[in-house]
């Protein structure tokens, strides 16, 4: 049976209050405060849609071998590369084989769902076995807009396989109509919206309830029999009445995150899928509506299997690793929104060597280091002479891979010199359980908490950006490994 | 083992400029203070120099690459120059080179120049400088401070040390720095400080406040090096000789092999274990006189005092605090005031470090003249902790 036999998900851990959006735009058009706990889900200076779609997808890959994996899809709105393909780094970054199809979606709010239609369609033709989708969004919203009230930013990740899925997909559908609710152009920032009225009743509230009836009739399904409706429309206040348009008991309509984690673009209904899947018992049915010039529809239904999912992180666990971020001036800083002094130091000239990279890419993204065949020393990188003081065998090393070993800290400092849009930089010697040891820089680690032994994890980050040449080069740090798995059957 | 060239060589003269902000001068100005010195000091004519060994590190913000900038400024006989580089050990690799030709026979008289001008770069700190292409892809990102800071934490984890004791200790080697660099006018700093201000000095990387980091100074330094022979027949009796000279360099154990704790320089354990056996030295706490150590920061510093065998390990800070390296204790240790206070221009500092050697050996170091000694050491060290070049040499009088 075909079906979705993993599933996985990325929530950045800090958490920019709503409130203090409001409060430092009061002076000027209030954004109406959302109404109980709200904040969402901001990425760290060192993430963006790459690095989260790493996470995403490493989460989802606790249940299949990597080597498995034979197509991508990787859905965003926010893609850090116009021409470069962005999928490919999740390959390197991710360890799959190089003999895959790897394909970037983007263009509207549908690019999550397309990339898992995407990826299931090449399943069902049989050309693949296995296929990842993966959807990713950063959205940075301009400051004081409405925009600003609902964003956040994430990623989340679903597998596709012939074999034993945890759930089948009963029904896709999609409507394409060029209802412009919002665009950013390629040359824009920022989204630009027409009346809010006009996308609820002319829009939302007439092509969801359509596409979704017109679904369920192809399914064959009473609406009655949705036992979850996930909805990720730009107006998340009219879901009742969308659920309600087709019959479906308000009381189904799936938590839609956006007070505690925001609506992270054409991610976020994936985020809500896996939020779903996360909780659901066997034979659940799911439909997903995702409006966005047009809609697309998924329904699928949870198997017997759904229950015997290894505990991840998963989407409870990622809401559970929460820094609130009460500094707005921080956050617009780190988003690029304002631009404060950095000092003579973030002027240095960063350049890459793109042929060095290409000749070391296992090492930079895969964090492949080597294995001593002669002594067993793991060591990182990959030498021609082992490390091992005793041994210095040439040539004796096999690629390991360390991005998934686990480490702790044996030296640390928080460094307040050496440029770091969110300073002080952290860093220090981590050692990996079983050997191997390098001066790591960490990420998502205060002060306070650093400490010699703590318990580490990889995770794939921004290294530096290049503000000369428009790039960023990507390298793995260490962060805390202190978050359980809080997920399903934690 | 070889046999070493302990007495081989003796210095012949020596030079320093003032070191400190130098706004007013050129990197030239600098090579030439300290060259006409020294000059004066061996009391020869340029001409009769066969060799020269320039060491700069961050060529690239002041003289630029190439040994050809000190044959220009000292308008050297168009003698074979090179310029050498080892991070913050260049100083003593110029001297190393120097030695070295001397020793082999291949000069009668060499000379070898430090020189960094790092204040011409609009920002306080060291300069920035490209890594290398490989490591730019995958190396941490950090400073000076924040990799040697490192050493605190590891030192604390190892010796099971509260974090208060271990910042009054190396405030501790601070003060003692600051005290000394008083008495000496061509040190940077010349201000003594109490532990309290160091203490409560704003934080550059934890644990490290910014009196537990060293000046960063222009100034340049210079010897001049010939056989005890030569140096004789010049006319001079009272001779200062390398009794000698080593340095190790990591091979990677530190920054890749769990065998290195993150809390000592192998490194510097194992140059200092060869400098003994080369010099004869075989109770370093009895016969070193002064020392001269790396002390870019206080924690350096501190852990140097275990790796060069001179503290026993764990009990560097209970010496510290006892003042064992007190310009009154048992090993002076800094009595220049060290690169905290003296400053530290890269290039110069190996051979800045063997010049005050060499005044306190002769006697000739005024307020900071030490009673007679007749050995000091030099130590040096360029990098990082879990990857550097460590250097040291032993002086003495013959």
């Amino acid at each position: 049976m075909i079906g979705i036999t993993s599933y996985g998900a990325y929530l950045p851990r800090r958490r920019l209050t709503r409130h203090c959006v409001t409060v430092a735009n009061n002076w000027g058009e209030t954004p109406e405060p959302a109404s109980g706990r709200s904040e969402c889900a901001v990425a760290a200076w060192d993430e963006d849609s790459i690095t989260m779609a790493v996470e995403a997808a490493r989460d989802a890959l606790l249940d299949a071998p990597r080597q498995t994996i034979d197509a991508i899809f990787f859905g965003s709105t926010t893609l850090p590369f116009v021409d470069r393909q962005n999928a490919g780094i999740l390959v390197g970054a991710l360890a799959m084989r190089q003999d895959v199809t790897a394909v970037d979606l983007t263009g509207s709010r549908r690019a999550g769902t397309a990339a898992l239609s995407t990826a299931l369609d090449s399943v069902l033709a049989g050309t693949k076995s296995t296929a990842l989708a993966v959807a990713s969004d950063m959205e940075v919203p301009q400051p004081g807009s409405s925009d600003e009230m609902l964003f956040g930013h994430g990623a989340a990740a679903v597998i596709f396989g012939n074999q034993n899925p945890i759930a089948e997909v009963l029904c896709r559908y999609a409507v394409t109509t060029d209802f412009v609710d919002h665009y950013r152009s390629a040359e824009q920032s920022f989204n630009y919206h027409w009346e809010d009225r006009w996308i609820r009743d002319e829009g939302v509230l007439k092509i969801v309830p359509a596409a979704l009836s017109k679904a369920m009739q192809m399914a064959d399904i009473e609406s009655n029999a949705i036992d979850r409706l996930i909805l990720s429309t730009p107006v998340p206040r009219a879901a009742s009445r969308i659920a309600s348009a087709v019959g479906i008991p308000v009381d189904r309509l799936a938590e839609d995150l956006i007070g505690v984690a925001g609506r992270a673009g054409c991610a976020h209904p994936i985020i809500v899928l896996a939020h779903e899947l996360e909780r659901a018992k066997p034979s659940q049915t799911i439909a997903v509506a995702v409006f966005g010039q047009g809609c697309d529809i998924v329904i699928l239904r949870t198997t017997n299997r759904i229950e015997s999912v290894k505990p991840r992180r998963g989407v409870t666990g990622h809401l559970a690793n929460r820094q609130e971020e009460t500094e707005y001036v921080r956050y617009l800083s780190l988003m690029g929104l304002l631009q404060r002094d950095e000092g003579k130091r973030a002027e240095a000239n960063s350049p890459t060597s793109l042929s060095q990279f290409y000749r070391r890419q296992d090492m930079i993204h895969g964090l492949i280091g080597g294995l001593c065949s002669e002594c067993g020393t793991p060591q990182f990188p990959q030498s021609r002479y082992c490390v091992a003081p005793d041994c210095h065998a040439l040539d004796t090393q096999e690629p390991i891979s360390f991005a998934e070993t686990s480490a702790k800290v044996i030296t640390w400092s928080a460094d307040h010199l050496t440029y770091c849009p969110d300073p002080p930089l952290l860093y220090g010697m981590i050692r990996f359980e079983g050997g191997g040891q390098f001066l790591a820089n960490f990420a998502d680690l205060a002060i306070h908490d650093a400490s010699v032994g703590l318990q580490m994890r990889m995770v794939f980050r921004i290294k530096d950006f290049d503000k000369q040449r428009s790039f960023r080069r990507y390298f793995w740090k260490a962060a805390p490994a202190q978050q359980t798995a809080e997920g399903r059957h934690a | 083992m070889p046999s070493g060239f302990r007495d081989k060589v003796a210095i012949l003269g020596m030079g320093c400029s003032k070191f400190g902000e130098r706004w007013e001068s050129d990197p030239e100005d600098l090579m030439v203070e300290a060259y006409a010195e020294c000059l004066a000091d061996a009391g020869i004519e340029s001409d009769q120099i066969d060799a020269a060994w320039l060491a700069t590190y961050l060529d690239h913000v002041h003289v630029g690459k190439s040994a050809i900038p000190i044959s220009m400024a000292l308008r050297l006989n168009n003698i074979p120059t090179t310029r050498v580089e080892n991070m913050c050990a260049s100083g003593t690799e110029a001297l190393r080179g120097a030695a070295y030709a001397v020793a082999a026979g291949a000069c009668d008289i060499a000379l070898a120049l430090g020189v960094e001008k790092l204040k011409d770069i609009g920002y306080g700190g060291l300069p920035q400088h490209n890594r290398g292409v490989l490591n730019s892809l995958w190396w941490a990102n950090f400073s000076a401070p924040g990799s040697f800071a490192q050493l605190a934490s590891a030192y604390r984890a190892k010796n099971n040390v509260e974090r208060d004791l271990l910042k009054r200790a190396i405030a501790h080697v601070s003060v003692k720095s600051h005290r000394n660099g008083a008495l000496n006018p061509k040190a940077h700093l010349q201000k003594a400080v109490s532990e309290e201000i160091v203490l409560q000095a704003p934080m550059v990387a934890e644990p490290l406040g910014v009196y537990d980091c060293c000046g960063v100074s222009d100034g340049a330094a210079c010897a001049i090096v010939t056989t005890p022979e030569i140096a004789r027949s010049l006319g001079k009796h009272e001779l200062v000789a390398i009794k000698a000279m080593q340095i190790a360099t990591s091979n990677g154990v530190e920054a890749g092999h769990e065998s290195w704790d993150g809390s000592c320089f192998p490194t510097t354990r194992i140059a200092s274990k060869r400098a003994y056996e080369e010099a004869g030295v075989t109770d370093p706490r009895h016969d070193i006189d002064l020392m001269e150590v790396h002390d870019c920061f206080s924690i350096t510093e501190l852990v140097t005092m275990e790796d060069l065998h001179l503290s026993d390990e764990g009990a560097a800070i209970a010496d510290v605090l006892d003042g064992r390296y007190d310009s009154d204790g048992r090993q002076p240790c800094q009595i220049d005031g060290g690169l905290k206070c003296f400053g530290h221009p890269i290039g110069a500092s190996g051979l800045r470090m063997a010049y005050e050697v060499y005044l306190q050996l002769l006697g000739r170091a005024e307020k900071r003249q030490l009673d007679t000694p007749s050995s000091g050491l030099t130590h040096n060290l360029g990098g990082a902790p879990h990857c550097n070049v460590s250097s040291v040499a032993i002086f003495g009088l013959i």
